[in-house]
């Protein structure tokens, strides 16, 4: 019953670390063994807090990767100047222990009876639930047809890129390097906006469902285009994470 | 420090508010502009999390925990839920 989902509450446990994978350079996916998960949708996060020796508590949010059904993961970035992050990425290891506390959201998420077709738009790590999707519509034998528009820095930016390679029948992924290209690239190499959009995005006249995350103004640049081109406001769902030019 | 959205604060909201949030409606006390909480624009900065009208630019919500007590400021929220 979905009152009773949304008046779970939401406390802090300690999970375990049961797998590291490496995606690209800084960035890394963390499998973690959490005792009590109540299952989640994809597009949901969790929290996860860290404590010092002094005491000192730092916490952020962070996408959940994995499609509900399969173990919970994270995909962290690092941030040079991060809090959380370069400990998530550098020092955590496969037994370790982590505070978390999730699943968190209600707005940002997809569920199959939602239907499409679905354009979503990720902006460096803003795939990161956009996988979370990608994998559910799979699981689940979706064929609603779906478009990733992908902004990257450079092809070793990628995250999950062998993955994206093989995508589901009905999934086509389009990716746009904006820093470097390898010679030979046949992609995009610009900046995703309007111009980009009106070449890759469904017509608005098949009531596309769009997704669009990413550094905020990656997302508040796609997310416009999109409803000047005619997509309804509420068709369009954004979540923004900040700056880290990861574009 | 550049802004996130109201999907970054879901889990504060949550326990302010023990339920989920981030797709609530809000309407802005000063400019009437409608959005779910999702779509706000959201300034974490310690010691206090604000969270601002995304047309108008007005404070709609304060969060800051002093003590490990959390003091909740909704003043410029018209509606929320």
């Amino acid at each position: 019953m979905a009152g009773t989902a949304l008046r779970r509450r939401l406390t802090w446990q300690v999970a375990k670390v049961s797998a590291v994978t490496t995606e690209t350079a800084s960035v890394r996916t963390l499998t973690l063994d959490v005792p009590d998960w109540p299952g989640h949708q994809a597009g949901q996060h969790l929290d996860i807090r860290l404590t010092d020796e002094d005491g000192y508590v730092a916490e952020r949010s962070y996408s959940i990767a994995s499609a509900p059904g399969e173990p919970v993961a994270i995909t962290v970035e690092r941030l040079e100047d991060g809090e959380v992050s370069p400990y998530l990425t550098d020092e955590l290891r496969t037994g370790d222990d982590l505070e978390l506390r999730g699943p968190i959201g209600g707005y940002f998420i997809w569920e199959p009876e939602d239907g499409g077709p679905l354009l979503l738009l990720a902006g460096g790590s803003g795939v990161v639930p956009l996988r979370s999707i990608l994998r559910l519509r799979e699981r689940t034998g979706s064929t609603v047809p779906v478009r990733l528009l992908y902004s990257s820095r450079t092809l070793d930016d990628v995250i999950y890129r062998a993955e994206l390679d093989q995508p589901a029948r009905g999934v086509e992924v389009i990716h746009t390097l904006t820093r470097h290209q390898p010679s030979g690239w046949a992609g995009y190499a610009r900046r995703a906006d309007g111009v980009l959009l009106a070449e890759v995005a469904w017509p608005a006249s098949e009531m596309p469902l769009a997704y669009a995350c990413g550094p905020t103004s990656f997302v508040e640049t796609v997310s416009q285009a999109l409803v000047q081109s005619g997509y309804p406001p509420e068709r369009v769902k954004t979540e923004r994470f900040g700056a880290t030019g990861g574009t | 420090m550049e802004a996130v959205d109201g999907n970054a604060i879901g889990g504060l909201l949550h326990e302010v508010f023990s339920a989920e949030m981030t797709s609530a409606a809000t309407v802005c006390g000063n400019c009437g502009d409608a959005r779910p909480v999702a779509e706000l624009v959201v300034y974490l900065r310690a010691p206090g999390t604000v969270v601002r009208c995304r047309t108008c630019d007005s404070v709609l919500m304060v969060f800051v925990t002093v003590h490990d007590r959390m003091c909740v400021d909704l003043q410029g929220l018209a509606v929320l839920g």
